[in-house]
């Protein structure tokens, strides 16, 4: 074989590297509206799977038209009716980053580990005709890894949890990833937010904690080899059920109904 | 060498088969395997990566400098398993997520890799692609067959129908809780090695 002249290397694995790099763009934008569909389909399902209302069969479009989706603004809990801001375009993550929409969190109240909050957030009210049956709540905190994204149900009583569903998170499978298993998410349902005294009560435990039947009621089985991802899932229930969270919007809806 | 198309795409199958004879793609033979539609999709990916990887190496072999070569054979892998990731998210996105982690990892997947340094380097297009097709079918012969065992006997279903009805779900077939976990893949696979190399003496090593 001839030899090579020095520069060819560089050569080739410079147009290599140009023409993959072209590739793999163009497929990362050619793509992007149908995995975009996939995500905002994926967010609805587990929507409806917090609040326990999920059924395979049906189509998941159908399902969520009976459910309302507001904005509120999280300092003072009100619902936000600015005609600017469409609820079914709003997008929490970029408002939190935004100057406008978002503020930087300092360290500590940021519990859970987000940097930037943003000023309004989407709920989502389920009724059953007129009457409101439960509101679902997105959350999100810092677990191992990752950010863990879920839906929270909360039931008319603005206390109960009816339900909880994980929908991203890069964390370990098989330890932190199990925050996916149904099993384990089945375990939050009819745990309690607050106690008597309207404290933030509940917690995620390390799994086999002994305690009260009145502790156990705000106790939430974390689970097994993956310490920092319940921990993490203890925080940002601690941060988004708390005052710079979603309680002012609870106090509200408590006092002026959801008509308000 | 000349060996005819079907030749080299049916003797990987049996005659050299990546997994039973070269021992190559054991990681993910154990990790997708548990069940049968997630080692589908992860046998079907895999051919394809190889198929098209040791086409595009084998087309650009000549202008490839030896220095470099292995880096730019993992960089069109690459290039190809992002590609695949991407249209599983746009139009597979449940396999998707099942898959996770895993279809990142075909990059690393020794069989590709092996094919591409091995046969495509000094091999035209034509012959590579068919090559690679035939180590991908290898390859997904011993998945298929692994997740088949695992699946039928660890959870009584085959592509999730059920066909012996579990004692949780109130019949009468109690799961074997082993085959549920990835390290039974390692038996499975030492098992069909040990048939394959039974039945075909050629490919025991000599001592």
């Amino acid at each position: 074989m001839a030899k090579e002249h020095p520069l060819k290397p560089f050569y080739s694995v410079l147009v290599l590297a140009f023409a993959c790099s072209a590739l793999v763009a163009a497929a990362a934008v050619g793509l992007e509206p149908y995995q975009t569909v996939n995500k905002t389909l994926n967010q609805k399902k587990n929507i409806l799977n917090a609040a326990g209302l999920y059924q395979p069969d049906m189509g998941v479009e159908e399902q969520f038209s009976s459910i309302e989706t507001r904005l509120v603004d999280l300092a003072t809990g009100t619902f936000v009716d600015d005609p600017d801001i469409d609820p079914f375009a709003f997008d929490q993550l970029d408002a939190a980053m935004s100057d406008e929409n978002g503020r930087a969190l300092d360290a500590d109240t940021d519990i859970a580990g987000l940097r930037r909050q943003e000023k309004y957030s989407l709920v989502y009210l389920v009724k059953d005709g007129d009457s409101f049956e439960q509101v679902v709540l997105p959350v999100r905190g810092k677990g191992l890894w990752s950010t863990l994204y879920a839906y929270v149900a909360i039931d008319a009583d603005l206390n109960t949890i009816r339900g909880v569903s994980f929908y991203e998170h890069g964390e370990t499978p098989g330890l932190g990833g199990e925050v996916e298993n149904p099993r384990w998410q089945k375990g939050w349902q009819d745990k309690t937010l607050y106690d008597q005294s309207d404290q933030l009560a509940l917690s995620v435990v390390k799994s086999g904690t002994q305690s009260s039947p009145e502790e156990q009621t705000h106790q939430i089985d974390g689970l097994s080899g993956a310490t920092i991802t319940t921990q993490g899932v203890d925080s940002m229930m601690q941060f988004w059920f708390g005052e710079h969270g979603f309680k002012p919007f609870f106090e509200q809806l408590k006092n002026g109904g959801l008509n308000g | 060498m000349a060996e005819s198309s079907k030749e080299l795409l049916v003797r990987s199958i049996f005659q050299r088969n990546p997994i039973a004879l070269l021992v190559l793609g054991i990681c993910s033979a154990l990790a997708v395997t548990g069940q049968m539609s997630t080692a589908l999709v992860m046998s079907i990916c895999v051919t394809l990566v190889t198929a098209f990887s040791s086409l595009t190496i084998s087309i650009v072999r000549y202008q490839i400098p030896n220095t470099v070569r292995i880096g730019l054979q993992i960089m069109v892998i690459a290039t190809l398993v992002i590609l695949v990731d991407q249209i599983l998210q746009a139009f597979f996105y449940e396999l998707s997520k099942q898959l996770s982690i895993f279809v990142g990892l075909i990059i690393t997947n020794c069989i590709i890799m092996g094919r591409a340094e091995g046969f495509a380097m000094s091999n035209p297009p034509i012959p590579s692609f068919i090559d690679g097709i035939g180590n991908g079918l290898g390859y997904s012969f011993i998945l298929m067959s692994v997740a088949l065992i695992r699946e039928l006997f660890g959870a009584g279903t085959i592509f999730g129908y059920t066909i012996f009805t579990t004692v949780s779900n109130g019949g009468w077939y109690v799961p074997n809780g082993m085959l549920v976990l990835p390290a039974s893949g390692f038996f499975l696979i030492a098992l069909l090695i040990w048939l394959i190399r039974t039945y075909d003496p050629e490919q025991q090593e000599s001592q």
